[in-house]
């Protein structure tokens, strides 16, 4: 795919580039019958960027992104695009571009057909459409393919095309439904790749939803984490896996080892018989309450790393999960009766540490990376 | 920031609808106008018989009179048990000559399935008079095989012996065509597992086979069931003194006027129709929810003996099926049964040019055509605005109970509420009654549901984002619809309109009430012929109308090979 931005090209990307509210989402509640799909979603959307809405099914991310389309209706709250109340316009009177998971390619139109299928509506000369045509299917990398139909396209190509179609009226919002679940596992990482290119070399505001968190993690300038209507974070990736906000975020996103400890004050949590340091973000518990804390596996220190670290501990390790370059190793930390936790080591780590089951490890577990939430039944938020 | 100011002031509100767009518009406008047509020509005539039914001729009410009547009067309540058990007779014949033929074609490995199979559906292109009157020339007075019948102890075969072959003919195909469904829905691993038990083939059938078609084998006899009761054309031919109830509407109301009674018996006929629809939709749900289950399909494996028997079983059917309908053919040609048997086309002259009815043909020419166009336009659009577009959910559903409801009325009452309907001195419609356009338009509503339901199939399968897609690209969606939506399903739509034209030509209870002399349709005729006695031109005409189906049924099989190659190329092509 020829990645380069060539100079025609610029009538494509979006005249505010830089800063700005692109789109605002403000109250919006959807109740259908008695359930309540979306709760109160305040969200501003910036110029230029890539939005995912990540969540489990039924979280609420596609209605969110229905509404923005107008193929659902809100129950309440507005939709502001670049100044524009849009709440209430038909589909056919907001200014978006969209790509579904089935890809929707017209069957029985050509792939240039397809590609032209919105400009044609706008009575521009053929020679103007043609070109235009010519250039986005250049664009996303399928130059010749102008004369074959969908079907003789695979999967990626498909949704290239649909990609094509959506950019070609030069839209000021671009929205994708789920845009790689139908892909298999080798197209998706390459599709991804280029999406994300391609949106930023356009310049064109993108809001995706996915329930993958690493195709999120991956693409996005910010997510939005959703769960149940609302939502949990919003956040750069970085943000999103560094610092969850919330139980569910961090459970959501990432592997993650919770144990149950309560609170000894000063940043100090007691844990099985292990007393904890934690120098992050630990929050004000009073002495006394019970809390969760949350460890992803690559957050512990081997080796000399362990020098100067506080939260120093021994172990044993019960199995080793091979996972290709990595490897995660279940372990029996000494004074943690019960509780195992999942660890991970590189390859080279796994041969020089001598990490097999039965093997004794000290580690030390890092303390700025502990997140504390309170221990509230059922794990919810705060 | 005006914007804002503006919208702040006017606060959201919930249960708020989006703004309409004109295409909005235009869909709702044309989703209303067929939903308007299947109030005006479905619901309004059937509300006018359960009016007439109580009221006097002059339009008092008068309650339950003509119910009271109708109860007081033998001869009428002989009608219905005759009705009833001369139906529940051919439910008995028909039901499992055609299990055992659906068997055949799908558990074995019989050579010429698909030639038996074509033959099995030819009863559906004809009006049910022909069998009746291949019936009276093989068995009549005069009947080749008239001393057979004696030997059996018949005196006669005008009456419920005529009648019960003439309708077991007739629903044959009907019974068929569900059982085949139902049959080949089977998952053939229960029978490996069988297998390899070494579970005995009489054994399996009953365990397995007959369980796994049950709902098959209630809908196939709730159909056959009410196609009996609400036939009509078999009884006026074939029934001589014998009464039944669809016969009487009849007689009440084209013989003795006498509207209100004519209510009474619709409503009456209407009631096994209603039954089977409901038990019908019951099952029908059923037996998805047994396709969508995961299955795999059943694959014979080929037994000589078996299938040598199973051979000759369908042709023994398909003999006795073309014995019926080349009756009737050799009759249209010969001079004067029994006299003169030598060949001549004079009874087609006599049907199509000489004599008063020689408009009937071309009528009924006419009529397909035009059912054919505007039928499968009409549902074909309907369909696709009730399941692709969006708005008026609070009536939608309403659209869809219509479809469906076409299929519980019988032609007959239908008819009859036709006339009520269009009939009544104060409706602005009533310019409609006895025209051509009427009798399209009856015949549409008539056979809407099939239709309909061919149509959602072929719509469901079609990506259900064409339409956000295009609003996406300020397309409004009639360009889609027109662009993509109707070419992808042309296949369906062309399915829909063979089979209006085909039910055209051959239906007759529903129009008898509707025809003018000007308007005769082919299967009238054939009826009034028969009656005058000119036996050999009904034959004629009848043959014609198979012949003329058959004919379409091959130009519609050429035709949309060709026009799918041209226009359906993207289904064919090979992945690069």
């Amino acid at each position: 795919m020829d990645m380069r931005l060539p100079a025609e090209m610029a009538s494509f990307a979006s005249p505010h580039h830089t800063t700005g509210i692109a789109l605002g989402i403000e109250g919006v509640h959807k109740r259908f019958d008695k359930v309540t799909v979306l709760q109160h979603i305040d969200l501003e959307v910036r110029q230029g960027e890539m939005l995912c809405l990540l969540g489990p099914s039924g979280c609420g991310k596609t209605t969110l992104l229905r509404i923005i389309a107008g193929l659902e209706t809100q129950t309440s709250g507005r939709i502001v695009q670049n100044g524009r109340d849009i709440s209430w316009l038909p589909p056919v009177k907001r200014d978006y571009g969209i790509v579904f998971q089935s890809y929707a390619l017209f069957p029985n139109l050509t792939i240039a057909e397809n590609v032209a299928y919105g400009l044609v509506s706008r009575k521009k000369p053929k020679a103007d459409i043609s070109a235009r045509v010519a250039e986005l299917l250049k664009l996303v990398g399928l130059p010749t393919s102008g004369e074959k139909y969908p079907a003789q396209l695979s999967g990626g190509q498909q949704q290239r095309v649909a990609l094509a179609r959506a950019l070609a009226t030069a839209p000021r919002l671009l929205l994708l439904d789920e845009p790689l679940s139908a892909l298999d596992a080798l197209e998706r990482i390459r599709l991804r790749g280029e999406i994300r290119r391609l949106q930023q070399q356009l310049g064109v505001t993108a809001i995706m939803v996915t329930h993958d968190q690493e195709e999120a993690l991956s693409m996005a300038d910010r997510i939005v984490v959703m769960n149940h209507g609302v939502i949990e974070q919003i956040g750069t990736p970085n943000d999103i896996y560094e610092r969850p906000a919330t139980p569910f975020v961090a459970d959501f996103v990432g592997k993650v080892n919770v144990l149950p400890a309560v609170a000894l004050g000063q940043g100090r949590f007691r844990a099985g018989r292990l007393e904890l340091h934690c120098s992050g973000e630990h929050g004000d518990y009073t002495p006394g309450q019970a809390v969760r804390l949350y460890l992803r596996p690559e957050d512990r220190a081997v080796g000399h790393e362990r020098e100067g670290q506080p939260n120093r501990v021994r172990g044993e390790v019960l199995k080793v999960e091979f996972l290709g370059s990595s490897c995660l190793a279940e372990m029996q930390i000494d004074e943690l009766e019960g509780q195992s936790l999942h660890l991970c080591f590189s390859l080279n780590q796994l041969h020089d540490l001598g990490v097999h089951a039965g093997a004794r490890i000290d580690l030390a577990l890092r303390s700025e990376r502990i997140r504390v939430f309170p221990a509230i039944a059922g794990g919810a938020r705060l | 920031m005006s914007a804002r100011a503006a919208t702040l002031a006017r606060p959201a509100v919930g249960g708020r609808r989006l703004g309409l767009s004109r295409e909005d518009i235009i869909a709702r406008g044309v989703l209303l106008a067929v939903m308007l047509f299947l109030v005006l020509f479905l619901l309004a005539p059937m509300a006018s018989i359960f009016a007439r039914a109580v009221q006097d001729n002059d339009g008092n009410f008068i309650g339950f009179t003509h119910f009271v009547e109708y109860l007081q009067t033998p001869a009428l309540l002989g009608a219905a048990w005759n009705s009833i058990w001369v139906a529940a007779t051919v439910v008995v014949i028909s039901v499992p000559l055609a299990l055992t033929f659906a068997y055949a074609l799908t558990r074995s490995c019989a050579p010429f399935k698909g030639t038996f199979r074509l033959i099995a559906l030819i009863p559906l292109l004809a009006p049910s008079l022909l069998s009746a009157i291949a019936f009276i020339q093989w068995f009549g007075n005069q009947g080749v095989l008239k001393p057979l019948l004696e030997m059996m102890g018949l005196a006669s075969i005008y009456g419920a012996p005529g009648i019960i072959l003439s309708e077991v003919y007739n629903t044959f195909p009907h019974a068929l065509m569900i059982l085949l469904t139902a049959l080949s829905l089977a998952d053939g691993r229960l029978y490996e597992a069988a297998d390899s038990f070494g579970t005995s083939t009489v054994r399996k059938f009953f365990t397995i086979t007959l369980p796994s078609c049950k709902y098959g084998l209630i809908s196939a006899s709730t159909v056959v069931f009410t196609y009996v009761i609400s036939d009509f054309g078999a009884p006026k031919v074939i029934g001589g003194n014998f009464s039944v109830l669809s016969l009487d509407v009849f007689k009440q109301v084209v013989g003795q006027q006498n509207f209100g009674r004519g209510a009474v018996v619709g409503l009456l006929l209407l009631l096994p129709s209603i039954a089977s629809f409901l038990i019908d939709s019951r099952v029908r749900r059923k037996l998805r929810a047994q396709l969508s289950a995961r299955s795999v399909p059943y694959a014979a494996k080929p037994r000589r003996g078996f299938d040598a028997l199973m051979a000759a079983y369908c042709a023994l059917v398909c003999a006795l099926l073309l014995a019926v309908v080349g009756m009737a053919i050799w009759t249209s040609f010969i001079k004067l049964w029994p006299y003169d048997l030598s060949l001549s086309l004079r009874h087609y002259e006599f049907a199509l040019v000489d004599g008063d009815l020689a408009s009937a043909y071309t009528n009924s020419l006419k009529m397909a055509v035009c059912v054919a166009f505007f039928g499968s336009l009409t549902v074909f659009i309907g369909a696709y605005l009730t399941e692709k577009t969006r708005g008026l959910e609070l009536i939608r559903p309403l659209m869809h109970l219509l479809a469906m409801l076409s299929m519980a009325v019988p032609g007959l009452v239908l008819g009859l509420g036709y006339i009520m309907f269009f009939n009544h001195p104060n409706n602005p419609l009533g310019f409609l009654y006895s025209t051509m356009p009427i009798l399209v338009l009856s015949v549409i509503v008539h056979y809407y549901t099939s239709s309909h339901l061919t149509a959602v199939t072929a719509l469901k399968q079609i990506d259900n984002e064409f339409e956000a897609v295009s609003a996406s690209l300020k397309v409004p969606f009639y360009k889609t619809f027109f662009r993509v939506t109707l070419p992808v399903c042309l296949p369906a739509v062309l399915d829909i309109a063979r089979y209006y034209f085909v039910v055209s030509m051959a239906t007759l209870s529903g129009v008898v009430f509707l025809y003018s002399p000007d308007t005769i349709l082919a299967a009238v005729a054939i009826m009034n012929l028969d009656e005058a006695g000119d036996i050999g031109p009904a034959a004629a005409l009848a043959s014609l109308t198979v012949l003329t189906s058959v004919a379409v049924c091959l130009v519609y099989a050429v035709a949309t090979r060709v026009l799918l190659r041209k226009t359906q190329a993207w289904r064919n092509v090979a992945r690069h």
